[in-house]
């Protein structure tokens, strides 16, 4: 029997969605080995946060301490290592989100464990699970073996469905006592972007832009408020500083599968499309006939930006009143 | 204080090149393919350079593989770094190995900085920073970034990101993260990966690319490290993703528009 640890994110006692993607790649493994999902829960004052994650029928286990307030991976990785070892797990996961690609390696390392990285889905047969994940700019899919007892994995969200209530799981509480001036770190801050708009990972619809908005996202901004939409962009366009950082999307930035990808003024780097070629219709606008994206776009329209933006958006808002 | 850091410098296919995957699914073509520095480990080498330049010190370069990978470390000696140190092992390198060969080198060099790109681009496995801080008992900066723009004027000046403190005990790290920015203080000896929003790394002189070829590398044989080589990540097959159905043009905003809504349905 092997069981399966999934390491769960919150933020101020609010639970990020990747985690239940994670929880539900988790209960593919558990199912295959016939092992059970625990779910590892730490920070500061996360108690209702543990009941409620019962409820997808796994053992939630709560670390609770003043110690763990700040995610640190140097305060984490022991808690987490003593939970995966006191439940048997010979499985540990986590969502690839920035959380558990900086943790999961540091807790693998103390557990000798291997760890396959951004796992899109399972291959294997019965409880020999191996892990489908991309390489170079996701142009390569591989199936990896992890040649260690325990393995350790972070799931693409996107590639998973969240995991759906069930019966009411326990939760346990773990004592963790963490001396925070023994840390070879110190928390100084996290400044939070705070954004009205849905997040990037999560939207029903992502409208982008690359060079060709030339630094000018006005028009992208307001068709993505008329469509409730969030917004991305290109690595040209977040390192010339026009837009935050975590709006971008590729290779190296976020990858997102929405229904509707709207791609104005990109041309399509591999390493942008990494990031994008998994969304339901992709909708590229670009002034360039040959620019790549084309080639990936389900609906292509050579034109300015500037003036298909503003027309798209108005359509969709007149056609709301129909 | 001066600083020691040691910077990793992989060998790995240009990014720019069209990656294909052998009909047997064992590997990819390595026919016509250009190979350079990993992108990210030439923003660590810059960050190298720019904090050696601020506090004075010694900029090592390792890198691990065969004696092709000597060309990307002479790269980071023509950019500035000082020697180099090629571990030779010829097979496959997966984070778990080249962690441990990594914690060799520091334990016998005993940086106080050690630099890596976040991932590298052809395995995009974003592990091996991480596993070598634990393995060191080190804090982690992990996806190394700072606050001002890459068009900034810190940036024209081509001042170091991180910061290190006025005891020289510890460096801050500004970290992109989901959601915002995190700032840790790290105390040394530290592992820092670095981001893309970290730096402009700088291209060689050519009086830089004269002076590498005369800069001291040293060979170790991977085998000699007590380290255990055997893969951990092992790769059983490769494939190529399956392809999209692109390619279909619309004349105008009004055909955007009716296609969207009536044959995808996403409005």
């Amino acid at each position: 029997m092997s069981n399966v640890l999934i390491i769960a994110e919150q933020s101020g006692g609010h639970l990020k969605k990747a985690t239940l993607h994670a929880i539900s790649a988790g209960q593919v493994i558990a199912g295959r080995t016939g092992g059970e999902v625990h779910v590892a829960l730490l920070g500061k004052g996360i108690g209702a946060l543990a009941s409620a994650l019962a409820g997808h029928g796994v053992t939630v286990h709560a670390a609770d301490a003043d110690g763990l307030e700040h995610y640190l991976a140097e305060a984490f990785a022991p808690v987490v290592v003593g939970i995966a070892q006191a439940t048997g797990a010979t499985y540990v996961g986590a969502a690839a989100t920035a959380f558990g690609k900086d943790l999961l390696p540091r807790v693998a390392a103390r557990l000798g464990a291997a760890t396959a990285t951004e796992v899109l889905g399972f291959g294997g047969a019965g409880p020999a699970v191996t892990f489908h994940r991309p390489m170079w700019a996701g142009n390569v899919l591989a199936e990896v073996d992890l040649a260690t007892p325990v393995k350790a994995f972070t799931i693409r969200p996107t590639e998973f469905p969240a995991a759906v209530q069930g019966a009411a799981g326990e939760v346990k509480a773990v004592a963790a006592a963490v001396d925070l001036g023994a840390l070879p770190v110190r928390f100084v801050e996290f400044k939070e972007v705070k954004s009205e708009r849905p997040e990037l990972t999560e939207a029903r619809v992502v409208v982008s832009g690359g060079r060709g908005t030339k630094g000018d996202f006005k028009e992208l901004e307001a068709l993505a408020d008329e469509l409730g939409a969030a917004l991305g962009a290109t690595r040209a366009a977040v390192d010339a500083g026009w837009v935050p950082n975590d709006w971008q999307v590729g290779q190296t930035g976020k990858v997102v599968a929405p229904d509707l990808y709207i791609a104005a003024g990109i041309s399509g780097a591999i390493q942008h499309l990494a990031g994008m070629k998994g969304s339901k219709v992709i909708v590229a606008i670009n002034k360039d006939p040959e620019a790549p994206v084309f080639q990936l776009a389900d609906y292509g329209l050579v034109a300015d930006l500037f003036k298909a933006v503003p027309e798209l958006r108005e359509k969709i808002k007149a056609g709301k009143g129909s | 204080m001066p600083l020691k850091i040691l910077v990793t410098a992989k060998r790995v296919e240009d990014p720019e090149s069209k990656i294909k995957v052998k009909p047997d699914g064992t590997g990819i073509v390595t026919e016509g393919v250009n190979y350079k520095m990993n992108p990210f480990d030439e923003i660590a080498v810059e960050e190298g350079l720019r904090l050696k330049e601020k506090h004075g010190g010694e900029l090592v370069v390792a890198s691990i593989g065969t004696e092709r990978s000597m060309t990307e470390i002479r790269a980071a000696l023509a950019m500035g770094a000082d020697r180099g140190i090629l571990v030779r092992h010829d097979g496959p390198l997966d984070p778990v190995v080249v962690s441990a060969i990594l914690a060799k080198v520091a334990e016998k060099e005993k940086p106080d900085v050690v630099l890596l790109g976040k991932q590298s681009i052809d395995d995009d496995q974003n592990q091996v920073g991480q596993y070598l801080a634990e393995r060191l008992g080190a804090g982690q900066g992990t996806f190394a970034s700072k606050v001002e723009s890459l068009e900034s004027e810190a940036e024209q000046k081509k001042q170091p990101g991180l910061v290190l403190a006025a005891d020289g005990k510890s460096i801050r790290v500004v970290r992109e993260v989901d959601g915002g920015i995190v700032t840790l203080d790290v105390t040394l000896p530290a592992v820092i990966t670095c981001d893309l929003r970290l730096n402009k790394p700088r291209f060689a002189s050519l009086p830089g690319i004269m002076k590498a070829k005369k800069k001291p590398v040293e060979e170790i044989a991977g085998a000699s490290l007590g380290v255990d080589l055997a893969p951990r990540v092992v790769v059983k097959r490769l494939s190529e993703p399956p392809k999209r159905q692109g390619g279909k043009k619309v004349t105008d905003v009004a055909e955007l528009y009716a296609k969207l809504k009536g044959e995808a349905k996403v409005l």
